[in-house]
């Protein structure tokens, strides 16, 4: 997952070894008072989160042991504030949410070239094949593995992950077997779809059999709203 | 040309306002609003909201060009992914001289939109017999057009700058100083 965090603080400046650095800091020296009287504070190098490109991190990795740390905390510390599955489930949902709502115009803004920009994805279809896609590759470097309709119901639509990667360290009980901590991914996608306007509810659920071949196979289950699918129909 | 650029949140809450002039073809960056169409672009560029609304669905673009007038202003629009707004008021400099408000009686809108005609009898004379289509002078041009998308590009850069902190809401005011001067410079460069 790509952060974009500043460097909020660094270390002092050595003393510039050249004449010319001494000349530009001489220079940066005078605004410093000014920028203190109006309440900006910017890290020592003067670099602020303005100053980053946007396109830096979009090929790095996280290392993935420090990606289950973090998470197995985030679940830890939600777990000690709730009071059962659901509420815990909804609690990681919600942390999901807003790097959906981030996500979203990053990469969209990462995929358009000046002269052909990326389209908002304002269609139930194109939206499941940005997050399966794009927003899969970008989270955990492969497409989801599929994309389904439901049969019977207009309004619902599944992304099936055979192995989702949040998963894959950690055990859940068998008390607690319905589970499911990739609610923390249906958050991101829930964050992706509503901010585009489609709004949706997305929840993870279990689907792998006991001794098949994916036993943590995940089913993001996504409830659009009656009326995005009656906007669909009509815009046919 | 003079504009007026807000970004609009999607609960139609400004969350950032900027006045500012042409800095083509010898402007000086200054909006030259008069004081009441200082008070009515906000009124404006709301009531074009509703037009941004209906073409969120039938347009997949995120540059949705010029989607209002409202008597010499128009509005330009980007609509973000999350369906934040970026709307451009841009209000041409009247030809060059003063007879230009007794031009059209019926027209809206009942206030001069200018204090005072920018200029000398020459630089007037030069606009009009060079720049039909040039940016300061022609809003409906091709080129304005480009450039409006290019300036709009680069606030789109900034404005995920701004939003991906992870301290702050997507829908939270840009009060940033570095932000603003990001975005006057994207004024000055292009438009």
């Amino acid at each position: 997952m790509t952060t974009t965090t500043p460097a909020l603080s660094g270390p002092k400046p050595l003393p510039p070894p050249t004449s010319l650095q001494q000349q530009s800091s001489a220079q940066r020296a005078p605004p410093q008072p000014q920028q203190q009287h109006t309440g900006l504070r910017t890290p020592s190098n003067r670099k602020t989160i303005y100053d980053r490109n946007l396109n830096r991190t979009r090929t790095t990795e996280l290392s993935r042991a420090s990606f289950a740390y973090l998470f197995s905390e985030m679940v830890t510390y939600a777990q000690k504030r709730v009071t059962g599955i659901q509420d815990l489930e909804r609690r990681l949902n919600e942390a999901g949410y807003p790097l959906g709502q981030r996500l979203l115009p990053l990469l969209l803004y990462r995929t358009s070239t000046p002269t052909h920009p990326a389209p908002r994805p304002t269609r139930i279809l194109p939206l499941l094949q940005f997050i399966a896609h794009t927003l899969w590759r970008h989270l955990f470097s492969r497409s989801a593995d599929s994309i389904e309709s439901s049969s019977t119901n207009p309004t619902e639509y599944m992304i099936i992950d055979n192995e989702p990667l949040v998963n894959q360290y950690i055990s859940v009980p068998k008390e607690m077997s319905q589970l499911n901590c990739a609610a923390f991914v249906a958050g991101i996608v829930e964050g992706v779809a509503c901010s585009v306007g489609l709004g949706c509810a997305v929840s993870a659920h279990n689907a792998g059999e006991e001794g098949g071949m994916w036993p943590g196979k995940t089913v993001f289950l996504i409830r659009f709203e009656e009326e995005v699918v009656k906007r669909e129909g009509a815009g046919k | 040309m003079s504009y007026y650029f807000c970004i609009v949140g999607t609960r139609d809450q400004p969350l950032f306002e900027l006045e500012f002039g042409t800095s083509k073809q010898g402007g000086d960056g200054i909006a030259r609003f008069s004081q009441e169409a200082r008070h009515m672009n906000p009124f404006i560029v709301h009531s074009s909201l509703d037009f941004v609304d209906e073409m969120q669905w039938t347009n997949n673009q995120m540059y949705l060009k010029r989607v209002d007038q409202f008597a010499s202003s128009h509005i330009s629009t980007f609509l973000t992914p999350t369906s934040t707004r970026f709307m451009l008021l841009h209000l041409p400099h009247p030809p060059n001289t003063a007879p230009q408000s007794t031009a059209s009686p019926n027209s809206f809108p009942p206030f001069t939109p200018y204090t005072s005609t920018p200029a000398s009898t020459t630089t007037g004379s030069r606009s009009s017999s060079s720049s039909s289509t040039s940016i300061p002078n022609n809003p409906t041009s091709p080129q304005t057009e480009e450039a409006i998308r290019a300036f709009f590009g680069e606030v789109f850069e900034v404005w995920i700058k701004a939003i991906m902190s992870p301290f702050g809401s997507v829908e939270g005011k840009l009060g940033s100083p570095v932000f603003r001067q990001r975005v006057v410079a994207a004024g000055k460069k292009y438009l």
